[in-house]
């Protein structure tokens, strides 16, 4: 087992998970590793015997893939957008998470890449796209966008991490060979020099910049995959902004949920401070209340018209088929983690359980959100005929599932290769020791 | 294509006759023949204690929202302005369903059936047979008959069944038959000629003719 030289106390606390596997850990990979298996399984049988093996048909043409790809592309945008928003407008305190929210962005992106590509009928064909792509296409605008934010988030992601790596590249030892020259390849020769270190900055503050237009952008147009038909329910000008809104709100909610967990698993209450809990958790709470402003614009001005298939799509929404769904969204998503959340606050003790929960709360609602924007606009009737009806079948289960075990097998691996808070950044920034805010917390 | 919705009484023969013309797969996803796409569906509709027939092929839309939406070009307007499928190159994103305003698209969820002749078709947009997996289908006005003189198979078998609701022809020369007569497509919408969701402005190229003129 490896071990590190001359490191502050502190700060072995941060590199010890790079070092040390418990049964625990290799437990929970295998769990994952198991279900990524059944859906590698399940996608197999998909390529074997085609899109029939799923529920989705003429009517309900897109299902939980869909779904997974609004998701993922939906929580990838807290790495860029609120680690940006912290970075630009010098928010000292955001050094412990930001690394957590940038991870988050990368692993959720690749599988919001390749949902699109689970759902093609032609999986074969996807070059397609680039002998013979129509630039008229917001499938186009999706590809291009989407590849532009994957290699921007990317290089967001690496560049802050550069000097750790360079650290654990000079202090890291009795590793295994591979791990080291990837360290020694991802280091980029970092010394650590002055000269280094303006290019770095400059290379941070130029994508922090970059990065926020094209965050804006990619969610964007992912609704406008819908907002460019004219079903109903789809057919909305409001579709733009209320998904960039809805991506926030659940990829801050998910970074909340990541910060409990690791704080609690790597022991981190040193680094993340009730503090930290305190200041996502008024972010969380004022996204929260801009989603319920966008939501009643979004239904108030539609149902008070009570256009005709408008109308019968509300219904279900409202009291039918997908009811159930769709207020547990409102109820569940929405105005319980607003409670929770204010309730923190006003208490000013910040319990982080209770964040944590309605961090969950909301990523979970976020997901049954966007299958409640996909499935019901496509099974209400454009022709006057019935209704169509959609439940997912094991494969599309399974390969959902999947997705979600690789994206948090990814992220665990990722804590587990790269130190999860940036060293050097919290090294230098004038926060209060961390001894002195674990000691207010253990008064408080 | 203009539809007299008075003579039409619903018998469902057109669909068939596409069924058999085009081979059509099901819709399911099934190997097999067995519940079909209907790429012209008869709708029936009910109302104040009466009922009438509404046969619907795909619109050949001249501002097609599916034609839009392609992202590779697959699904695009011929010369004559009929809305084609290449399903050769067709990567089965459904995008194009979505975008329809009229279901008139259909996706090959699995393998269609093949029956042993078929495989010996050349395949062309204008007559998409073999049918292939993971692509879309649709009705396109019969292009490979229409080419040589004749009538879509639709419109051919609602004048043998002596109904003759189904009118053909170009829009450009004016003229429309059903098989029977041949009439001014401009004299015959005088008589309160609408197309589908007209608001829309997708400008469809299929007419109807009301009920009780």
């Amino acid at each position: 087992m490896g071990f590190f030289r001359d490191l502050k106390p502190s700060e072995q606390l941060l590199t010890e998970p790079l070092l040390h596997y418990s049964i625990r850990f290799y437990a929970f990979v295998a769990l994952l590793g198991s279900i990524v298996a059944l859906g590698a399984y399940a996608y197999f049988v998909q390529l074997q015997q085609g899109l029939a093996v799923t529920a989705m048909r003429d009517n309900v043409l897109w299902g939980l893939y869909i779904t997974n790809f609004v998701f993922f592309i939906g929580i990838s945008h807290v790495g860029a957008l609120m680690s940006a928003i912290l970075r630009l407008s010098g928010a000292e305190w955001r050094h412990p998470i930001t690394r957590m929210a940038e991870a988050i962005t990368f692993c959720s992106l690749v599988f919001g890449a390749l949902m699109p590509i689970v759902d093609l009928g032609r999986p074969d064909r996807i070059l397609n796209l680039l002998l013979y792509g129509r630039i008229q296409s917001p499938i186009l605008w999706d590809m291009i966008s989407i590849t532009t934010y994957l290699i921007g988030s990317s290089i967001f992601l690496l560049l802050p991490l550069i000097p750790d790596i360079a650290m654990l590249r000079d202090r890291l030892r009795g590793i295994s060979r591979v791990r080291m020259w990837l360290y020694r390849k991802l280091s980029l020769g970092w010394k650590g020099s002055p000269d280094q270190r303006a290019r770095l900055d400059k290379a941070i503050n130029t994508m922090t910049i970059l990065i926020l237009p094209i965050a804006i952008s990619v969610h964007t147009v992912v609704s406008w995959i819908f907002g460019m038909t004219l079903r109903t329910g789809w057919n909305s000008t409001i579709f733009g902004p209320y998904f960039v809104a809805g991506a926030l709100f659940s990829g801050v909610a998910s970074v909340m949920v990541a910060m409990a967990l690791f704080r609690h698993f790597y022991h981190l209450e040193s680094f993340i401070t009730l503090q930290h809990f305190k200041n996502m958790a008024k972010i969380l709470l004022v996204l929260d209340l801009g989603y319920v402003y966008f939501t009643i614009s979004e239904y108030l001005t539609v149902a008070y018209k009570w256009e005709t298939s408008e109308g019968q799509l509300l219904e279900s929404l409202f009291t039918g088929t997908y009811a159930i769904p769709f207020l547990f969204v409102q109820l569940g998503g929405l105005i319980t983690p607003a409670l929770l959340l204010a309730y923190g606050l006003r208490k000013g003790r910040h319990p982080v359980l209770a964040y944590a929960v309605a961090g969950t709360l909301v990523t979970v609602t976020m997901w049954v959100k966007r299958f409640v924007i996909v499935v019901p606009s496509l099974a209400v009737p454009q022709m006057g005929a019935s209704w169509g009806s959609y439940s997912p079948t094991w494969v599309e289960w399974s390969i959902t599932a999947a997705a979600f075990a690789t994206f948090i097998l990814l992220y665990t691996l990722f804590a587990k290769f790269f130190p999860l808070i940036s060293l050097w950044e919290v090294r230098e920034s004038p926060m209060p020791a961390p001894a002195a805010a674990h000691a207010e917390e253990v008064a408080a | 294509m203009v539809v007299d919705t008075d003579r039409c009484d619903g018998c469902q023969k057109c669909t068939e006759a596409c069924i058999l013309e085009h081979r059509v797969p099901s819709a399911g996803g099934e190997p097999s023949y067995n519940g079909s796409q209907e790429w012209i569906k008869v709708y029936k509709h009910e109302g104040n204690g009466t009922s009438w027939f509404q046969p619907t092929p795909c619109m050949n839309c001249l501002n097609a929202p599916c034609v839009k939406v392609c992202p590779v070009g697959a699904t695009y307007y011929n010369e004559d302005g009929l809305v084609l499928i290449d399903n050769t190159r067709c990567i089965g994103c459904r995008f194009c369903m979505a975008a329809c305003p009229y279901d008139r698209r259909f996706f090959n969820w699995g393998e269609p059936a093949h029956s042993p002749d078929e495989v010996l078709i050349d395949y062309n947009p204008e007559y998409p047979v073999p049918h292939r997996r993971g692509t879309v289908e649709k009705c396109v006005f019969c292009a490979h008959r229409v080419k040589n003189g004749r009538l879509p198979a639709c419109v051919e078998m609602c004048h043998k069944q002596g109904m003759k609701a189904l009118y053909f022809g170009d829009a450009n020369e004016d003229v429309v038959t059903n098989g029977e007569d041949v009439v001014r497509l401009t004299d015959l919408l005088e008589e309160g000629g609408y197309r589908l969701k007209e608001e829309l402005g997708t400008q469809p190229s299929v007419y109807y003719l009301p009920r009780g003129r």
